[in-house]
């Protein structure tokens, strides 16, 4: 693929692994090298980031996924980045600089996944109460059983 | 007292100890803010220094729900993400799950996911341009637009049993055929829907009063809104000619004759006109779907996965086993990934599955064009008038629940 090998030409050693799956290319990056890598294909023509997501292989390690989906208009092509970070403390670098968009996404993989965006800025939950613990979208939060959400009187 | 003494001084002004800000709460029940946004506003007079938006109050866990439920169980809950275009949220999972199992969808159905789709489309933007008018002050706008969503939601019953929360979708294909009589029902509402159209044109395109409250407001630039990963009316009213039917097209929309409406002037008059133009390209895709509708089945030929015919099931033992394992543990989906996107009506809807080779979906992530078009509230609204601030978010057209899942 073109991307693949402009990518590891341009930044040798940042793309760990990668497959071609039903038509979809995902390609592995190297979590400490995320923003260069983004800034370098955002170069290349993927101008927009769709999405940033999150998905938790507990209990295998490293536990979680980080998820970039990036799209070029111009040559209408999709392609997704995948970041393994360790689940004893999940940390990755924002690529709110690449992309300003990336602002709520990440802030909604933190609230759901307590994955840190290091270099955001608002490192804070979106979506949940601000006094919510856990992180509900992972493995291990219990769907069973009660909890009160509010302090009681 | 003399009349000069009423004028604001100059000097008065200027003095920065005398310069106060408020703070303003628009919301979560506000309605303009089309359900349950809430907008802190920091006011320096009627004009917004800052703007911050706080979202979530409609977080079902939408998500985490899917990891509960069996593939097929996943489709009425995608119909609450956004309840305006539903079919939209049905058709992006189930192609996402199929890209998955490798489903080859027969043509009838694919003509039927498209002819539904875009009424509900059409259904979607009859509700905002009601309520942005509504919203302006054009007060008859809303019962005109509500009329014909009604005509599309009875067309929705007739098809699925359900007005707003159809799951008509299945996982291969539709749920039931295309009920008796449904092509005169569709074609009633087609045939007079152009000149609903142009009456809706008629009281706001011209009216002065529209024009001076839309004109100029809400301006982002293309840029920007690329930057912020604004899709949809939003960026083709920037002058981006970029539509997910058009360039990635899905469901056969390939064979579909239709143009990509666009602007340049990205402003609130100019989303208004992307908007009514796709209400009329909407029409004309539908009325295609409706003329050349295939005969033939309406689900895939996989009995591990749909449901056998009720006959069948009767009299056939195969049938009877296949729709014993459906009903009691669902089907089990080959472990990978799949991303599939559709033009919603606010932008591009798209669907991350992830299965592990079980019955029930390991991840699923919506990427819900209002999340991402939300974003944009703050620059937007920033050094604008207050009184504008109601048309730039009638404009961006979000819908909560698609925000919040």
């Amino acid at each position: 693929m073109r991307v693949t090998q402009a990518l590891e030409g341009n930044l040798p050693g940042a793309a760990v692994g990668g497959k071609l799956d039903r038509g979809e290319l995902t390609i592995d990056i190297d979590p400490a090298r995320i923003v260069e890598v983004c800034r370098a294909l955002k170069a290349d023509g993927y101008l927009r980031l769709a999405a940033v997501t999150c998905v938790d292989q507990y209990p295998m390690e490293p536990r979680f996924e980080v998820i970039y989906h990036l799209h070029s208009i111009s040559r209408n092509e999709r392609l997704r980045l995948k970041c393994r970070v360790s689940g004893t403390q999940p940390e990755i670098d924002s690529v709110i600089g690449v992309w300003r968009g990336a602002d709520w996404f990440e802030r909604e993989v933190f609230d759901l996944f307590g994955v840190h965006f290091r270099n955001h800025g608002n490192m804070t939950r979106i979506l949940m109460p601000e006094d919510w613990e856990g992180h509900p979208l992972r493995k291990d939060f219990p769907v069973h059983g009660y909890k009160y959400s509010y302090p009681q009187e | 007292m003399a009349a000069g003494t009423l004028e604001h001084t100059p000097t008065a002004a200027a003095e920065p100890s005398r310069r106060r800000t408020m703070t303003l709460n628009m919301g979560p029940q506000h309605p303009s803010t089309h359900g349950v946004l809430r907008v802190v506003l920091d006011l320096d007079g009627e004009v917004i220094l800052k703007a911050v938006a706080d979202i979530g109050f409609l977080h079902t866990g939408i998500e985490k729900q899917c990891e509960t439920k069996t593939w097929q169980q996943v489709v009425p809950l995608t119909d609450r993400v956004d309840y305006l275009s539903n079919l939209a949220n049905n058709l992006a999972y189930c192609l996402a799950v199929e890209r998955l199992l490798q489903l080859e969808i027969p043509p009838r159905a694919q003509y039927l996911r498209v002819m539904l789709t875009e009424l509900s489309r059409i259904a979607s933007h009859l509700v905002w341009l009601g309520t942005h008018a509504l919203d302006i002050g054009a007060m008859s706008m809303f019962m005109y637009c509500f009329r014909e969503r009604e005509d599309i939601l009875k067309i929705l019953e007739m098809f699925s049993g359900q007005r707003m929360m159809t799951s008509y979708l299945r996982i291969g294909g539709v749920a039931l055929d295309a009920p008796r009589g449904w092509e005169k029902v569709v074609g009633k509402f087609l045939s007079e829907f152009p000149s609903r159209i142009d009456m809706y044109e008629n009281l706001l395109t011209g009216n002065p009063i529209w024009t001076i409250r839309t004109k100029g407001v809400g301006y982002m630039s293309l840029e920007d809104l690329l930057d912020w990963g604004v899709t949809g009316p939003m960026i083709r009213a920037a002058g981006l000619k970029w539509d997910i039917r058009k360039d990635e097209p899905y469901s056969g929309y390939d064979k579909f004759d239709f143009e990509v409406p666009t602007r340049t002037e990205s402003d609130v008059f100019a989303r208004y006109q992307v908007r009514i133009e796709e209400l009329r390209q909407s029409h004309k895709i539908a009325k295609q779907a409706l003329d050349g509708m295939p005969p033939g089945p309406f689900q895939a030929d996989a009995p591990k996965i749909l449901l056998p015919e009720r006959e069948k099931m009767k009299t056939e033992m195969e049938a009877l086993i296949c729709h014993f394992k459906i009903v009691t543990e669902g089907f089990s989906v080959p472990a990978g990934e799949a991303y599939a996107c559709v033009e919603a009506p606010r932008g591009e809807l798209g669907y991350y599955v992830v299965s592990d080779g079980t019955t029930k979906p390991y991840r699923v992530h919506m990427r819900t064009p209002s999340f991402a078009n939300l974003q944009i509230l703050a620059p937007m609204l920033e050094n604008t008038l207050i009184a504008d601030s109601i048309a730039a978010l009638g404009s961006m057209d979000f819908v909560l629940g698609d925000t919040d899942r």
